[in-house]
Formats: structure tokens, C-alpha cells, sequence
């Protein structure tokens, strides 16, 4: 590359990331918060100088990796979508999303061989073992709220959250005793690419099918979710819950049977997530080191919102991939598991509560 | 109060069921260091299937080896060093003498057990796995790669990949990108790529996937874009279907991708599903079949039940497992030539490995006709082979697409010569002479 | 009957402030050492029933002494500051990769091997440094968002060591294993040996952990932890509580993680330093007791245990379970244990000792 190539995105960039500082800026302003705030702004701007350099010399290859990253970016979205129910919902941080998609995941790919076994139709097939798999997630939902969170109710949030932790190895443990531990494919997208634009760029702009299915089902769960908690009685009794547990239980709202129902909606998504990641790796135990991919989209998107937990997975996708692909071939591969949590730490330095929190009003 | 007792109970039973077990009498004991469970479990399964099914067919059929009887325990270590250690620990005082021998079945607790096993006096059976310089008997007198290295594996694909250009000088200025798990395993072959890279003037490079490797997008897009002229596939467990599937998503040819003999099994491509058609995988020898021992194994074990094997029967794990127990009590066997029909201590495993010579007529009499070649040990070559081939995936089956080739051993002898004299100088070993019998 | 202070009267301040105060506690505590360091060494060496099988030295009480010293780093920062981390496996790590590099020398700025003994206690030295360094965010963030900024940390360490060819001494595999143990001469590698080298630290640091929360910076760390903005009020720097607290937790996790490698492993990878460590000791802490010293032994001792109790008792009974049903219900008993725990005694092991003993000073009157 030369150097005019890096100093024009460079200067870019530091205008860019300028304008994010003082977006971003926190309420507090020690010395100290400057400090890290203009020494993260400056690392912004030359990682976005370095990248937009690179887009410059290969504009169809920048783009295919961009394009990439934010649809791989939404696949972890579906799964931090799950946490970010239950946390808001019942403040627990359930580590178990993951090991739940892995349930639903086995439930339905194993119910549907079993059908198909027996030769079913598939257009049968299917819909029977999705129903299946909800009613083994109602299951989970239940044994869950029942024999773990209601007895430690009022309990601070760590305790919850080694609760889910261990119920994520008896999930993980019962799962694989009940339907198998080995891989199961499940093929219920297709798998194969788009070349686009091949007359603009040499070699096209390759898009994943799956990825892109990814995105849509994201897009129809958001939606979803958001007319079921603005349009219906439970819904709106859900919402209740969140802000306020006490309040809530006083107007007549009873919270064990919101509290299954949040787990239910939990593992409807744990089931959505399950159908694409199943396509995209197969059913099998390694589904549940999703959960921690969707950690740093929760950081950054913010614990409680749902569009956040979008953007937040755009904005890991994104950057994962560009920083494995361009800084990964200044420094050495396999950077990407930690760029997210950087990035997340870089997030939570600047805005505590994430892109889309709410704001923590609490100094310390 | 009554939760301490209980407590200080199950303490006390615990330690009570550590105890050495006095009544298991005269039996040779083998330990299975094995996992069924965790990310490799896909492959993990098959193996440990195989390899426990032939020591009970032994147990069935012969009554044990030459009489005396073996005992056997799986010990699940989910492919992590410390919990392979810990396994390691709890089988090797087992038996009338001991472990015989113990095969990792992890790169990484190779490692680790490498540093033990000399004081415990217990052989490594590191079947086409771990450390490549291991070759070496006079430094590692206590390892045993039978059958090949990464770094042979290494040569071989390399080889084949220029049989496809048409010609080692035809390598010159190609690509050969290496696809690795990001682990002790997956570095192995990179000195033996590097040297060959620098004989044949073929630019190498290599790109890490982490563990577990389910994320591969931007490596494989990294590849898109780079467009090597070569794959190499070294992975493992969930990370070779995953590296196949991402290979199709991305275009890249299937049939430009060569995996190593541990990236070369059905779990491997089956869940891959028309993706995975045309990828190539090299054989330790031996691919998936039914040969004279899966017979009997059916006859005396499948048949009543005994076996847990169910698809994997035959399969290239599965057959592997079965290779890898029968060197391990070939070489027990070939001890008690020596030492008589008794339980063998470790150590006259050890010798039995250094002067094993598994010849043609005992590969057809065991039943292992057409899934191995002779293999003869000694002081100073643990390896014992240096051939390997090359199958493909047509869909549905493996196929054999190439005849044997042979590793490059100018080029290996020196990186073996080199490395464990690093390791040797690192240890404080003085390297045994193995011109003079022991 | 026997644990009651009746009689034992305190004259001074510091008799009040003893570490010990009760006369049983210190009986008890001195034939506990005793038995560790004389009696444990001596029923091996005559190979009494059950110390006579190197198994119990090798494989349960090495890694329990090793990884109650890293609990007990652990339970200082979570414990006793708490600050929550899921980076504690990466801290190990640098303890153990820095140990490895102090251990076989640094050509490179001219330093040559040191022997074992600094080369752990540097390798702490340089996970206290990192420690501080990721303890920085702690000063704006807590709770859970604090426990993902530290698992940054982790997932950088294991790229780090395996990416970075220099802490490996170029090996080509990227494993390494350990240099000689040899204390002044003292070669450490029997299993006994091993044992008591271990021993030696772990009660050491002990004492000094034991010391440091009774002392002015121990009660800096718990006023934080029990309410930060008040102990701002009062007069006490978060800055330096925290970041002490982070220095002296990474220190110990750090010696604890070059034993680990060292001593126990022998040869070692980045994985052996996985997330899956860090949550390990984060369940030790919280089963054995947060904010205690004792717990983190128990914790240790418990999580070490049951895994091994579940895989070793079926078989020696004579179950016939396959190796695949066992560690699947292995899984599903130490969830259920954890969750069982939580929702019985959310306080942990330490604290049910503690009732054990208040019961026994009323014992046989219950009043």
C-alpha cells in the first residue's frame, strides 16, 4: 500500500473515531478517563485508517469480508438474543443459553430422523419435531424455574449465575445421554454461496445462503418478540416484571409463572438458533461454546435490549472478521476469539452499559 | 454436623476405592486413555471402540495373549492434558505389573506423559501421532510412533500434491496453505512444511483455527482470497467437518484439499453432505473395511452383544483402534518370547516394541491382511514406516487413489537428528548407542 | 465438650487479635501441619494403607495443593475484594509460561537460567504486573460486566502463548515442558518430594493470605467489597484497594499456575490454562466459601474430588457403566451438586464449618 493510500483513510478514521469519543463520552471526566478515552479513539483511528487502506487496494475483497462478518455477526445475535430475555426479564445472566441450544438442537434433529426413519414426509416431519423440540424446551423451561431459580430468589446475581452454570452441565450431561453425542447434520437451509457482482470486482462478492437466511430469521424473531411484548397481556406482563419484581407481584402479576414463561421464550429462540447453527456445523456438543461468542455482543449491545443485541453481533461479526483477516496477517491468526472481548472491553470503558443499556446510574 | 460425616465418608470411600486392587491377579493390564465425550467425541469414540474390541477379542477368543489374560480400563480424559495425566496416574499401577503400555491418544498429553513416562518405566504408544522427533529411540527410549509422523505425514501430501502438478519441480512458486489446529497437534508438521517449502521452492503458509474450531469463516475467506494452489487439513474432532463445510461455502475445490490421516474418517465428511465430495485424506496405511478380524470381532463379540460398535464398525477409526491395540500386544507378545508366558512388566514392553517385527504372515494370520504393512522397530527407529497413501471421498465412500509413497527422509532424518538432539541437550539425556544390544 | 474457650482468658489486644484464638484451634491446626509435613511423608515412606499408592500423591493431593493455592488467590480478589474474574486461568498461564522463561533464561537481554525457586516466584511477580494491568477497567465497571472484561484476558493469554514464539522458546510444537526442579541441590521428583515442595508453599501462602484480609488492607478490600461507595467516604483509595487486591490475587494464581506446569504437569500447552480452568476455580470459591481462607481448600478439595469419585467408584464396585454413560452422569451430578449447594448453603463449605463449630461449643447443652 502507500502512504497517501493509509494517511487519507487514516485522517478518516481519526475524524471518525474524534466524532465517537465525543459521542461516547462518558458523564464522569477525571484525567485518567481523558487518557484512556484519547488513547482508544487514536487506536480506533489507525485500525480504521489501516482498514479502510486495504479496502482501497482490494474493494471487492474488504467487501466480501465486511459482508461476511455482519451476516456471521447476526448468527451470534440469535443466541445472545436468548440471554438478553432473560436478563431483562429476571436479572439472571444464564450462562445455559448455549447448552439450551444444544438441547433443542439434539431435539430436533434426532425426533426428525427418527421420523423420517419411519418414513414420514418431511413436510410432516418437520413440524412434528419442532413441536417436539418446544415441548422438550417447555420442559427445560419448567425443571429450570422450578428447581433452581425459585428457590434462590432474592439471592445476588453471582449466586444466579452459578446456578445456570450448573444447570448448563446437567443440560449438557442429560442432552447427550438422552439422544447421542456424536454429530448430527441437520439440513434444513442451504448451504451453498451467492456470487455477486463478478462483473464489478474479479472473483464477485461471495455471500453465504445460510448467512443470509440467518439474517431474515433474525430479523422475523426481532419483530416477534417485539409484537409479543407490545401487544399481548403476557407481554406486557413481562415487561412489568423487568422493570420492577416487587410492583409487578403487587398488581396481581405472578411472577413463577412469567418467570417460566421468559424460559419458554428463551428456549424458543435457544430452538431458532439451533435450526441455523445445526445447519451450519451440525448438531453436536461444541454448540455450546456459542455462549461464549455471544458474551461480548451482550457487553456491547447492553444486557437488556433486544436491538442491541443485534447491533451488537454486527458489530462483533464485523470486526472479528476484518481484524482476523487484515490484522491477523500483521501479528499472527486466530485473533479473533479475543478481538470481541477487546472490542467489548474498549465498550465497556467508554459506555459502561453498552451500546443500547440502560444507563447505569451509579458511580464507583 | 450429619453433612460433615457424610462428607468425611464419601472422602474416606473415595479414597478407599483408590486403593490398589489386590484380587486382579495375574493379568496384563492395558490402559484406554479415551474420550466419548466433549468436541472430539466424533472421532474420539470410534477409536476407543476399536481399540477396546480387540483386546476383548483377544480375551474371547485366545483366553488373553499366549494365556495370560488382559485386563483393560477406559479412562475418559475429553482430550485435555490434565485430566489425561490424572488417567494416566490411576491406570499405571493397575494389573499384576502394571500398564503395559499407554497409547495418549492427544498430542498434548504426549507431551506431558513423555516427561513421565521414563520414571514410571511405561512404554508411550503414540500411533501416528505425537512427537515427530520421538523417532529417535536413543533420546526417547520410551516412545513409540509406529507408523508414521506428522512430519512423514507432511511429506507425503506434499508428494502427492506434486504428482498432481506433475512433478516435484513443479512445486516451484506454488501455494500451500496449511489449515491447522491451533494446538501442539497442529503444529507439528510446520518445521517438516518449512524445510520441504525451502527444498522445493513452494511458498508455505499457515493459518491457526483456535479450539474447537466451529468458527472458521475468515480463515477460509482469508483463503478465498489468497487462492493457494493447495490445501493442507490438519484438525481435529468437530474442526475437520466444520473446515469442509466452509471449504464449500467458500468454492474453494474440495478435491485441492488433502487432509492428514486424522482428518480422514466419515465423522468427518459425513455431516459435510455433498460438500464434503472429491476432499482427500491420507490413509495410516489402513482405510475403512471389513477385513478377516472384523469377522471374527463379529463373531465373537457384535454377535453376543458384547461390542459397543455400531456404525462405526469398520469404519477408518474404528480400524485404526484395532491396529493400534494389535502393535501394542504384538509388542507384548514379542516380550514374552523373551521373558516367558507371565504378565510383563513395562519395562519388557519396552524391549518387546524395540524388536517388534510384525512380518506378512502374522499381518494374515491376525487378520490384518490388506490394513497394514510389515512394521519392524528398533533402538534407533521407533517409526518403523514411511509410507502412507492417499484416499477421496466420492459421496458415499473413501477411495484409494494412489499408490503407497514414501516420506522424504533427507529431509526428516536431519529435522529428527536435530530436534531431539535439542530436546536431549534441554533434558540433560546422554543419547543411548543403539549399535550395542541391551 | 472439649471446643469451648471456658478458661482461656485474653490479657492483651494482640491475644484478642490472634489468628487463632481459641487454644483447640491451634492444637488442631498445629497436628494438621504436623501430619501434613511429617506424618503424610513418613505413612508413604512405610507405605501405610491408603499413602502407600503414589496415585493419591501424584494425582489428587498435588492438584489439590496446587489449585487450593490458586483458590485462595482467586478468593482474595472475588472473595474478599469483590472484584469477579474469569480470567484466573490465563494468570496461571503467564506464572507458568514467565516461570518457564525465568527458568531456562532469556539469551536475549543477557539473563541466564535462574533456578527454580525465582523463577517461580518471578513468574508470580509478572502475573501480578498483568493482573494490575487488567484490573485498571475494575475502577469504572463490576459485577458481571467486570467478569466478561476479564475473560479479555483470557482468551489474549492463550492466543498470546501460542501465537508468540518467543515464550515457548521456539518450539516448534508450541508445548514446552518443565526445566529440572532442583532447590539447592534438592532435586525434587519423587512423588513425595513433589508433594512437600508444593506443601511448603501452598501452607506459606496461606499464612501470608490468612494475614494480609486480617490486616488494614484486608479490611480496605472488604469495605469495597461490601459497599464501595462508602468505603470511598471513609477514606479508602479504590484505586489502590483494588488494584492491590488484583496484584496480590494475580501473584498467587500465578505461583500456583508455574506449579501446576512445573510440578505437576510437567509438559504443558495453552489449554492446559483453558476458560474451563478459570471456571473451575471460580466453582471452588463459591463451593468452598466466599471470603475465606479455609473454604478455598475445601472448595478445592470438593471439585477435585467428586469427578474422581464418580469415575473410580462405579467401576470398583463392579457397575457395568461404559466410560461414555459415566462421564455424562458426571456432568448431570456435579450440576445438580452446584445447584443443591447453591440453593442449601449459598455461603459454601466454610460456612457450614462454621456452624459446625458454634454447635460444638454449645455441645451436649444446646443452649
Amino acid at each position: 500500500m502507500s502512504g497517501l493510500s493509509f494517511a487519507i483513510p487514516g485522517g478518516i478514521g481519526a475524524v471518525l473515531a474524534g466524532l465517537m469519543f465525543v459521542l461516547l463520552r462518558g458523564d464522569r471526566r477525571s484525567v485518567v478517563d481523558t487518557i484512556v478515552h484519547v488513547a482508544l479513539a487514536a487506536v480506533t483511528a489507525v485500525f480504521l485508517g489501516y482498514l479502510a487502506s486495504r479496502a482501497i487496494d482490494n474493494p471487492g475483497g474488504f467487501l466480501e469480508i465486511l459482508v461476511g462478518g455482519l451476516l456471521s455477526g447476526v448468527l451470534y445475535s440469535l443466541v445472545a438474543l436468548g440471554f438478553v430475555l432473560i436478563f431483562k426479564a429476571s436479572g439472571v445472566f444464564n450462562y445455559a443459553q448455549g447448552a439450551m441450544v444444544l438441547v433443542a438442537g439434539l431435539a430436533l434433529v434426532r425426533s426428525l430422523d427418527y421420523l423420517t426413519g419411519l418414513g414420514v414426509a418431511n413436510i410432516v416431519a418437520i413440524p412434528l419435531a419442532i413441536l417436539f423440540s418446544g415441548a422438550v424446551m417447555a420442559l427445560c423451561a419448567f425443571v429450570i424455574e422450578k428447581w433452581v431459580l425459585r428457590p434462590l430468589l432474592n439471592q445476588d446475581g453471582l449466586t444466579l449465575f452459578m446456578s445456570t452454570i450448573g444447570a448448563t452441565f446437567v443440560l449438557e450431561g442429560l442432552a447427550q445421554m438422552v439422544f447421542g453425542s456424536g454429530v448430527y447434520p441437520l439440513r434444513l437451509f442451504p448451504t451453498d454461496a451467492w456470487i455477486l457482482g463478478e462483473g464489478m470486482f474479479p472473483g464477485g462478492i461471495l455471500v453465504n445462503k445460510l448467512d443470509v437466511w440467518g439474517g431474515l430469521i433474525a430479523a422475523i424473531l426481532v419483530v416477534a418478540l417485539a409484537a409479543f411484548f407490545q401487544y399481548t397481556k403476557t407481554g406486557r406482563a413481562l415487561r412489568a416484571v423487568a422493570d420492577d419484581h416487587a410492583a409487578a407481584q403487587s398488581v396481581g402479576i405472578p411472577i413463577s409463572w412469567i418467570w417460566f414463561i421468559v424460559w419458554l421464550v428463551a428456549g424458543i429462540v435457544a430452538l431458532v438458533a439451533a435450526t441455523v447453527w445445526g445447519t451450519k456445523l451440525g448438531v453436536q456438543f461444541s454448540i455450546v461454546f456459542l455462549a461464549l461468542k455471544a458474551l461480548p455482543v451482550l457487553i456491547i449491545g447492553g444486557f437488556t435490549s433486544v436491538p442491541g443485541a443485534i447491533v451488537g453481533g454486527l458489530i462483533v461479526g464485523a470486526g472479528e472478521k476484518l481484524a482476523e483477516i487484515y490484522l491477523g496477517e500483521l501479528i499472527g491468526g486466530g485473533i479473533e476469539y479475543w478481538f470481541a472481548y477487546v472490542l467489548a472491553l474498549a465498550v465497556l470503558l467508554v459506555r459502561p452499559q453498552g451500546l443500547y443499556g440502560e444507563k447505569i446510574i451509579e458511580r464507583i | 454436623m450429619k453433612k460433615l460425616v457424610a462428607a468425611s465418608v464419601v472422602i474416606g470411600a473415595s479414597l478407599a476405592s483408590v486403593a490398589p486392587a489386590l484380587a486382579q491377579g495375574g493379568e496384563q493390564f492395558i490402559p484406554v486413555l479415551s474420550y466419548r465425550t466433549g468436541a472430539y467425541a466424533v472421532n474420539g469414540v470410534p477409536f476407543a471402540n476399536g481399540g477396546v474390541d480387540y483386546l476383548a477379542l483377544l480375551n474371547d477368543r485366545d483366553g488373553g495373549i499366549n494365556g495370560v489374560k488382559i485386563g483393560f480400563e477406559e479412562c475418559e480424559t475429553g482430550y485435555a492434558t490434565d485430566k489425561g495425566v490424572e488417567c494416566y496416574e490411576r491406570l499405571k499401577g493397575k494389573g499384576a505389573t502394571g500398564a503395559s503400555y499407554v497409547s495418549p491418544l492427544s498430542t498434548g498429553i504426549t507431551f506431558a506423559l513423555t516427561e513421565k513416562a521414563p520414571g514410571d518405566k511405561i512404554p508411550l504408544l503414540t500411533l501416528g501421532y505425537g512427537r515427530s522427533e520421538s523417532r529417535n529411540g536413543a533420546v526417547f527410549p520410551w516412545n513409540f510412533i509406529a507408523m508414521g509422523s506428522y512430519w512423514t505425514g507432511a511429506s507425503v501430501a506434499v508428494q502427492h500434491v506434486a504428482k498432481e502438478f506433475g512433478g516435484l519441480d513443479k512445486l516451484k512458486g506454488k501455494k500451500i496453505t496449511l489449515v491447522y489446529h491451533d494446538s501442539p497437534y497442529g503444529k507439528e508438521p510446520i518445521p517438516a512444511l518449512e524445510a520441504l517449502a525451502a527444498k522445493h521452492g513452494f511458498v508455505f503458509k499457515g493459518v491457526p483455527v483456535t479450539h474447537p474450531g466451529v468458527e472458521q469463516k475468515s480463515q477460509w475467506l482469508s483463503i478465498r482470497q489468497d487462492r493457494p494452489d493447495y490445501v493442507l487439513l490438519w484438525g481435529w474432532g468437530v474442526m475437520n467437518g466444520t473446515a469442509i463445510k466452509e471449504a464449500a461455502a467458500v468454492a474453494f475445490p474440495r478435491d485441492k484439499i488433502i487432509g492428514i490421516w486424522w482428518s480422514g474418517a466419515e465423522p468427518d465428511v459425513l455431516p459435510a453432505g455433498d460438500g464434503a465430495k472429491g476432499y482427500k485424506a491420507l490413509m495410516l496405511q489402513h482405510g475403512p473395511g471389513q477385513f478377516g478380524v472384523h469377522a471374527e470381532i463379529k463373531k465373537h463379540l457384535i454377535d453376543k452383544g458384547k461390542s459397543l460398535a455400531k456404525d462405526d464398525f469398520g469404519q477408518v477409526l474404528y480400524n485404526r483402534g484395532l491396529i493400534n491395540s494389535f502393535i501394542g500386544t504384538e509388542a507384548i507378545r514379542t516380550a514374552m518370547k523373551k521373558y516367558g508366558n507371565k504378565p510383563m512388566t513395562g519395562e519388557q514392553v519396552r524391549w518387546g516394541f524395540e524388536n517388534l517385527d510384525i512380518t506378512e504372515a502374522r499381518i494374515k494370520e491376525a487378520g490384518f491382511e490388506g490394513m497394514m504393512k510389515p512394521l519392524k522397530l528398533s533402538c534407533s527407529d521407533h517409526q518403523g514406516a514411511d509410507v502412507a497413501r492417499v484416499q477421496q471421498w466420492d459421496g458415499k465412500e473413501w477411495k484409494v487413489i494412489s499408490d503407497y509413497y514414501t516420506a522424504d527422509r533427507d529431509v526428516l532424518d536431519k529435522l529428527v537428528a536435530e530436534q531431539s538432539a535439542k530436546y536431549a541437550v534441554e533434558k540433560k539425556i546422554t543419547p543411548r548407542d543403539c549399535s550395542k544390544p541391551d | 465438650m472439649l471446643y469451648r474457650e471456658t478458661g482461656q482468658f485474653k490479657t492483651t489486644y494482640s491475644a484478642d487479635m490472634a489468628m487463632l484464638p481459641l487454644r483447640q484451634d491451634r492444637i488442631a491446626l498445629g497436628a494438621l501441619l504436623v501430619f501434613a509435613f511429617v506424618g503424610i511423608p513418613l505413612l508413604a515412606h512405610f507405605a501405610v494403607w491408603p499413602f502407600g499408592n503414589e496415585y493419591l500423591l501424584r494425582a489428587i493431593l498435588l492438584p489439590f495443593l496446587i489449585l487450593s493455592l490458586a483458590a485462595i488467590g482467586v478468593n482474595i480478589l472475588i472473595g474478599y475484594c469483590g472484584q469477579i474474574s474469569l480470567g484466573s486461568g490465563a494468570f496461571m498461564a503467564i506464572g507458568a509460561y514467565m516461570a518457564y522463561k525465568f527458568g531456562t533464561g532469556m539469551p536475549e537481554i543477557g539473563l541466564p537460567a535462574l533456578p527454580v525457586l525465582p523463577s517461580i516466584l518471578l513468574g508470580g511477580v509478572c502475573s501480578a504486573i498483568v493482573g494490575v494491568l487488567f484490573g485498571i477497567p475494575s475502577l469504572r465497571i463490576k459485577g458481571l460486566y467486570l467478569a466478561v472484561a476479564t475473560l479479555a484476558a483470557q482468551f489474549f493469554f492463550d492466543w498470546l502463548f501460542l501465537r508468540v514464539k518467543w515464550f515457548t522458546n521456539y518450539a516448534p510444537s508450541g508445548s514446552v515442558s518443565a526445566p529440572e526442579l532442583n532447590v539447592f541441590g534438592w532435586v525434587v521428583d519423587e512423588p513425595i518430594e513433589r508433594y512437600l515442595f508444593c506443601l511448603a508453599f501452598v501452607v506459606f501462602f496461606a499464612f501470608v493470605a490468612k494475614n494480609l484480609v486480617r490486616g488494614a488492607i484486608g479490611r480496605q478490600w472488604m469495605a469495597i467489597r461490601d459497599m464501595d461507595i462508602a468505603a470511598e467516604l471513609m477514606g479508602i483509595r479504590p484505586f489502590f484497594a483494588k488494584l492491590s487486591a488484583f496484584a496480590v490475587s494475580s501473584f498467587m494464581v500465578g505461583v500456583a499456575g508455574a506449579l501446576w506446569a512445573f510440578v505437576y504437569l510437567g509438559a504443558w500447552e495453552p489449554l492446559a490454562f483453558s476458560i474451563d480452568r478459570s471456571l473451575q476455580l471460580l466453582f471452588m470459591v463459591i463451593i468452598g466459601g466466599l471470603g475465606s481462607i479455609l473454604g478455598s481448600f475445601l472448595g478445592a478439595g470438593f471439585i477435585l474430588m467428586v469427578p474422581i469419585f464418580l469415575n473410580v467408584v462405579p467401576s470398583e464396585l463392579g457397575v457395568p457403566l461404559s466410560t461414555e454413560t459415566i462421564s455424562h452422569l458426571e456432568f448431570i451430578i456435579f450440576g445438580s451438586l452446584i445447584c443443591f449447594l447453591l440453593i442449601k448453603e449459598p455461603h459454601g463449605f466454610a460456612r457450614l464449618v462454621s456452624l459446625a463449630k458454634e454447635k460444638l461449643r454449645l455441645w451436649p447443652f444446646p443452649y
